[in-house]
């Protein structure tokens, strides 16, 4: 671990003032201590932000506020979100273990780093963590990388599961930076790697997630995150998939997917959903909905499972939510 | 109570004595309350910090190391490279072998394993030594690497002719088999992942070396120092008391020590080195990779013919280590022919070690999955088959069993389990998505002897001390040896503390091969009651002891109480009698070393080396510890992935000295069998020969939701042959069988035979 120094912000724009003058942030620290451990992160500067607010959970009839250091458990626990968003309720407690999600933000969730194995070998080149040294799982151990969404620069995975239930539920993210807030869709807050694998995201120099937005739907309800991993717990998903379903009469009025463990970022699946909108909510439309998915994959040597997988989990999702209607 | 009442033993807990009973670890609460003082923990005045700097090539030599900048880093005290002389000398093997030639150079210039040490940074802080290490500029002259035993460039390696198995006509009698089932078998690189990584703390006193560093033999490890820096073997002091798991990892000296020792000396300061999470995976060797062909020839019945082996495992291009792929496959069933023959593959890794059931664990993969294959083949249930082939004596020694209760692990172990309610084909039975499989395995582990020493003190006020510098790396030995005591010297457990884990104290073997509860309870049993019969003689000698005039020919001492054996006379507390008799202690040092090992070097061989251990077919008998277990997998049919629902293991380990932690190391080698089976496998860059899944994040072991319900089953009697107090190996058995027991679930699940560990949802989604 590299000498640093440690402040501790008072408020959000004592924090932001501090990230523009190249600060990190740390609020959980349960991916950012890792990563200074192994010398893949050596920041200067930890402005600790856990004392600025912006923790808990706010419902209102449009939706729901979370607030960015809002930690995961509490996030789980929340009784709107265990009654209006069981996919998010299930995401978190589908990840990680109970002392991590203790301990773990949304707003750090949503910004933990790749757990590709090149990534968190400061030996291996890669092009997130050393820009323009290559990607070594391109070529190498890569049965858990991407299979969509890659590029010839980067084959990472990203690894939240609150992500990808967050994305499936058109969440925004509300960002704080030295202009004021502003408010993305979380599913365009991430970016493609394309040839820059290591800006991950849109955000501006100094700007903070503060929250996320749910807006409420009727879909959220009948919802479900399925994830599927080598080990019963504590272990990143080979591929997940969380998905929102509102009928009526048996027919899908609409549909929301979104997968993970497969793709370099969330993932939606826009073809799957139209797949299944306006036609009944029965095993045709499922399987055809699910095989769309792997629409556009990319196999890599070892992770060419992870196609077939990927179907089997978004076409189960869709099962267990038909037999839950 | 008269002697003719005295109660007959059977040898287990029904016996009602200290030693069999259900006691808790001694050192449980010590180390659940973080009371437990480990290695790196020890407070030490004056603390440098080291932090090794590993190799990022896979094979080559390092061209040069540009220190300027690690040196000008705040608080640096000093930089170890292949430039510089540690002045060191080899030491000795577990063989009783020590090269003459040359220097011991643990930081050489030509490296032959991605992650060998390159250097070491000392400095005031971890902290500053972990970044000025990060400031050293290595240059390295990268040469073609050997990643790993099935890469195309590792080659056919060399025979191992001494393991080389042989009777019969096997080939032919294969050729001429009804029925042949011939596969090929693949176990992976494999890890400790012990809880408590290596490290260790150095502090020279003049030329005296205290070394405090996690051991599983204490006295071989200061042996090893000794020799490297040219000392008296006297002269250094190893310290465990307590170890966070060592699972074979933990018995020897690495080349790490030999260089925060130096580093230590350098400087005239202590060092501590504590080797990263990262670093565990290439300071010291894994299980190796292996690779087995295994076909077996049988009748239509599934009666065995042949069995050929033919094997490989990986070493290192700079050490030997063999992972004896047929340690288990002569030994399970009987047949009339058998060849079994191995080879050695020198790849670019560390040199593999010893990890739970060296050998047995791998050979018992294929073979128990083999007898499976051959089941499905011949039609007949895989319990049936393996009572059809049961092996009487021992097939390869010829030599009758000391004590087997295969028979009965196989027959309790399918009771509790249910197996007779099995359905006999594969994917045929079910609950919803989740396809369910039965399958069932068999394993063994040697008994493996040598010899100890302990001295027992009984103490003025009437408690004792047992005292050896065995180790106890959580099997038990603080526990055990405190019963063995207690029972033999009438004082209650709770009165016996038991001091461990130093060289300094007397001799003992390795806590390795699941021999040491077996030759410490005998020592330690014959130290207590020499002390105990020196006791009962003062108290009937002694001119100031009560029992002086009682006409008694001898005493008895129980629960601490001294008293005539008819019952008449006094009763006398042993406080009070030595209190009386005017002794503060009898203090009795005992060990079971033959007459010719009865000499300075013969001790110290003992104390050291392996070579005074004797394998299982020493004498008349073939003496092994047995077990068998019955697994139900579910298997997602869509997913593939694999969840060990229950598990019902039958054991015979002979008598148990304390059913609790027999039970406990059974479970934990059943849960190290689940992770081998299903998660563990240490995956490599064949680029670079760069173990990468290098952290616990990454390279996977079971968690508390991948651990069914366990239910261990004792069927064991004593074995009078195995041991001085009848048990056999404990420690290492629950491992052996558990892979093979859950790759055929996984086939009985799934029709899916895989053969490659370890099973993931990749081989059958």
């Amino acid at each position: 671990m590299n000498p640093f120094r440690y402040r501790t912000a008072a408020d959000p724009d004592a924090a932001i003032g501090a990230a523009l003058g190249g600060a990190t942030f740390i609020a959980g620290g349960t991916d950012l201590i890792q990563l200074m451990q192994e010398g893949i992160a050596a920041p200067d500067l930890l402005m600790d932000i856990n004392g600025i607010g912006y923790s808990g959970v706010a419902s209102d009839l449009d939706g729901i506020r979370i607030g960015a250091l809002t930690r995961l458990a509490e996030v789980a626990d929340d009784p709107t979100v265990r009654a209006r968003f069981p996919l998010v309720r299930e995401a978190i407690e589908s990840t990680a273990s109970g002392q991590v999600r203790n301990m773990a933000t949304v707003g750090g969730n949503l910004l933990q780093k790749t757990r590709c194995l090149y990534f968190r070998d400061r030996a291996a080149p890669c092009n997130k963590r050393a820009p323009g040294t290559g990607c070594s799982a391109f070529e190498g151990q890569n049965r858990i990388n991407a299979v969509l969404g890659a590029s010839a620069h980067c084959i990472a995975t990203h690894p939240s599961d609150l992500a990808v239930a967050l994305v499936a539920a058109d969440a925004e993210v509300i960002l704080r930076g030295p202009a004021g807030e502003r408010t993305v869709l979380l599913e365009s807050f991430y970016r493609l790697p394309e040839d820059r694998p290591d800006i991950e995201t849109v955000l501006e120099p100094g700007e903070l997630i503060v929250g996320v937005w749910l807006p409420i739907a009727a879909a959220a309800r009948r919802s479900r995150y399925v994830k599927v991993r080598d080990r019963a717990s504590f272990e990143w998903a080979l591929a997940s998939c969380a998905a929102a379903i509102a009928t009526d009469g048996g027919e899908v009025l609409e549909a929301r997917l979104a997968v993970g463990g497969v793709a370099t970022k969330p993932w939606r699946l826009a073809r799957s959903e139209a797949a299944l909108v306006g036609r009944p909510f029965g095993p045709g439309a499922i399987r055809e909905a699910a095989a769309l998915a792997a629409e556009g994959a990319e196999p890599r040597g070892r992770n060419a499972y992870k196609v077939p997988l990927l179907v089997a989990t978004v076409e189960r999702t869709l099962m267990e939510l038909r037999g839950a209607g | 109570m008269t002697l003719l009442d005295t109660p007959r033993k059977h040898g287990d807990a029904s016996d009602g004595g200290a030693i069999g009973a259900r006691l808790s670890r001694l050192d449980g609460k010590l180390k659940i309350t973080g009371a437990a003082t480990y290695a790196l923990e020890q407070p030490v005045d004056g603390l440098a910090y080291a932090v090794l700097v590993p190799a990022t090539i896979g094979a080559g030599r390092v061209a040069r190391i540009d220190v300027a900048a690690a040196k000008a880093a705040p608080g640096v005290r000093l930089i170890l490279t292949p430039d510089d002389d540690l002045g060191l000398q080899p030491a000795t093997d577990w063989n009783n072998v020590r090269a003459s030639d040359g220097p011991y150079v643990p930081l050489p210039r030509d490296i032959a394993y991605n992650g060998q040490p390159v250097a070491l940074v000392v400095a005031d802080s971890l902290e500053q030594a972990t970044e000025a290490a990060r400031r050293l500029a290595i240059a390295y002259e990268e040469g073609p690497v050997t990643p790993g035993l099935d890469s195309p460039n590792a080659g056919e390696g060399s025979p191992l002719d001494q393991l080389s198995v042989a009777w019969g006509d096997a080939e032919a009698a294969l050729a001429a088999a009804p029925v042949r089932v011939e596969a090929e078998y693949h176990t992976p690189r494999e890890y400790h992942a012990a809880m408590e990584p290596h490290g260790l703390i150095a502090r020279w006193e003049g030329d005296r070396l205290t070394v405090w560093e996690p051991s599983q033999w204490t006295h071989s490890m200061a042996r090893s120092y000794a020799e490297w820096f040219g000392l008296p073997p006297e002269n250094v002091r190893l310290v465990s008391p307590f170890v966070g798991g060592g699972f074979g990892s933990k018995g020897f000296s690495y080349g790490f020590g030999a260089i925060a020792a130096a580093a230590a000396r350098r400087l005239g300061r202590p060092v501590k080195l504590a080797v990263t999470r990262p670093q565990n995976f290439a300071a010291y060797g894994g299980r190796a990779a292996t690779r087995q062909s295994l076909a077996l020839g049988a009748t239509e019945d599934g009666v065995l013919q042949a069995i050929v082996l033919r094997g490989a495992s990986e070493t290192s291009t700079v050490g030997t280590w063999v992972e004896q792929v047929g340690a288990a496959t002569p030994l399970m069933y009987a047949v009339p022919n058998f060849s079994a023959r191995q080879r050695l593959v020198a790849v670019n890794t560390v040199t593999p070690g010893a990890l739970r059931a060296p050998g047995k664990t791998p050979s018992a993969f294929a073979i128990e999955s083999a007898i499976d294959e051959l089941a499905c083949a011949v039609g007949a249930d895989p319990l049936e088959i393996r009572l059809r082939n049961y092996a009487e004596e021992d097939p390869q020694a010829r030599k009758p069993w000391s004590t087997r209760r295969m028979r009965e692990a196989l027959a309790e172990g399918a009771e509790a389990f249910g197996w007779a309610r099995r359905s006999r084909e594969p994917r045929s039975m079910r609950d919803g998505h989740q396809l369910i499989g039965w399958g069932l395995a068999t394993g063994t582990f040697p008994v493996i002897r040598n010899y100890g020493e302990a001295l027992v003190r009984i103490l003025a006020d009437g408690s004792a001390e047992v005292v050896t510098g065995a180790t106890d790396i959580g099997q038990g030995t603080y526990t055990i040896l405190a019963q063995t005591a207690a029972e033999a010297l009438g004082i209650p457990f709770e009165r016996i503390d038991v001091r461990l884990g130093d060289s300094a104290l007397p001799g003992a073997p390795v806590a390795g091969g699941s021999k040491l509860a077996g030759v410490m309870t005998g020592a330690v049993q014959k130290a207590a009651i020499a002390a105990r019969d020196e006791l009962i003689a003062l108290a009937l000698n002694d001119p100031n002891s009560p029992f002086r005039d009682t006409g008694a020919n001898t005493l008895i001492l129980a629960d601490g109480r001294i008293s005539a054996p008819r019952g008449d006379g006094p009763v006398v507390s042993v406080g009070e009698l030595l209190g009386r008799i005017g002794r503060e202690r009898i203090e009795v040092r005992r060990d079971t070393l033959p007459d010719h090992l009865q000499t300075p070097e013969g001790r110290f061989r003992a104390w050291t080396t392996m070579t005074t251990v004797q394998g299982p077919t020493a004498g008349d008998y073939s003496m092994h510890s047995w077990c068998a277990h019955f697994v139900e997998v579910r298997v997602d049919e869509d997913f593939g992935t694999i969840r060990v629902a229950r598990m019902v293991s039958a054991f015979d380990c002979g008598r148990l000295y304390n059913p609790k932690l027999a039970e406990s190391q059974w479970k934990g080698g059943i849960i190290m069998g689940i992770g081998m089976a299903l998660l563990e496998e240490g995956l490599v860059d064949s680029r670079n020969g760069r173990v990468i899944n290098n952290n616990l994040g990454d390279y996977l072991l079971p968690t508390n939701a991948d651990v069914p319900d366990i239910r261990v089953i004792d069927v064991g009697i004593p074995d009078p042959h195995a041991s001085a107090l009848g048990g056999k190996g404990v420690g290492e058995v629950g491992i052996v069988g558990v892979a093979p027991a859950i790759a055929n679930a996984v086939f009985h699940a799934t029709g899916r035979r895989v053969r490659r560990l370890p099973i993931t949802l990749d081989a059958l989604v």
